[in-house]
């Protein structure tokens, strides 16, 4: 499944294949509350009315996706909007980004963007090297906490930590070297 | 893309952290929801008490189907139910 490009998620999510949907909100799920709660600074009641939302207009209006492959500035475009009415909805409890300034919500998407394409970047990678990088950059565990989890001493763990960021940056600069034009996404 | 150090690697791998489980699990589940609200509509045009039943008290029929009676499933249902006769 991790294998699979946007285009063929979108596709079989199309054709009811449960499986995909699941993939394609994994996928994108941090994505998604990154913009939200990041980006905008929703407080997170709002953040998660805003993320079931974009999850379930998305999965009703997957026909109306002009280009299959890009589904990520698809749902970037439907979040933020999503975010702004909340913000001017005004039914918020706390007056948290009621100032929001959007030019620098776009520079964090654009951030969001380039973090993504190095998720996407580490399914490349082997599975370990992929959940270790994983557990101690976005989750914030400990060498201690991974090295439990793992079965592994802590010195290991720091190590492989070391080897599979090297690796990574192998593959983004092989994946630099054949880069495809960005893609532009919108409604049919 | 632009040239990345490992710092700068391990900079933008913060960025994106989990999202809570139980949102993710939600999302994951909208087919499914959707799919439970497409029966209980059926079931509504097919049998009157029942629907009768769920424009008496919605949040009450859709609990006892097992759906949690959230606002956004509430209000999605009584788009979809047949109107009165």
């Amino acid at each position: 499944m991790r294998e699979l490009t946007d285009a063929d998620l979108v596709v079989r999510c199309r054709a009811g294949d449960d499986d995909c949907w699941r993939e394609l909100v994994t996928r994108y799920s941090r994505y998604v509350y990154a913009i939200s709660v990041q980006a905008f600074r929703l407080p997170e009641s709002d953040a998660d009315d805003v993320f079931q939302e974009v999850f379930a207009r998305a999965y009703e209006h997957l026909d109306k996706l002009r280009d299959d492959s890009a589904l990520r500035p698809w749902l970037a475009q439907l979040t933020r909007r999503l975010c702004i009415d909340t913000l001017r909805s005004g039914s918020r409890e706390q007056p948290t980004g009621e100032d929001a300034d959007l030019e620098g919500v776009d520079d964090a998407i654009e951030r969001f963007d380039e973090a993504l394409s190095i998720s996407e970047a580490m399914r490349t990678l082997p599975d370990h090297c992929a959940e270790i990088l994983d557990r101690f950059f976005a989750q914030d565990e400990s060498y201690r906490m991974i090295g439990e989890a793992l079965e592994l001493p802590a010195g290991t763990v720091a190590s492989r930590i070391s080897r599979c960021l090297t690796r990574l940056r192998g593959e983004l600069e092989g994946e630099g070297r054949n880069a495809a034009p960005a893609q532009s996404g919108g409604w049919r | 893309m632009k040239a990345h150090d490992e710092e700068r690697i391990a900079d933008l791998l913060r960025l994106l952290r989990p999202a809570p489980e139980a949102w993710v699990r939600a999302a994951q589940e909208i087919p499914l929801a959707l799919r439970g609200l497409d029966d209980i509509v059926e079931r509504a045009r097919a049998d009157d008490r029942f629907r009768r039943a769920l424009i008496a008290d919605l949040e009450s029929a859709l609990a006892a189907e097992g759906f949690e009676p959230d606002a956004k499933v509430v209000d999605a249902l009584r788009r979809r139910l047949p109107a009165d006769e």
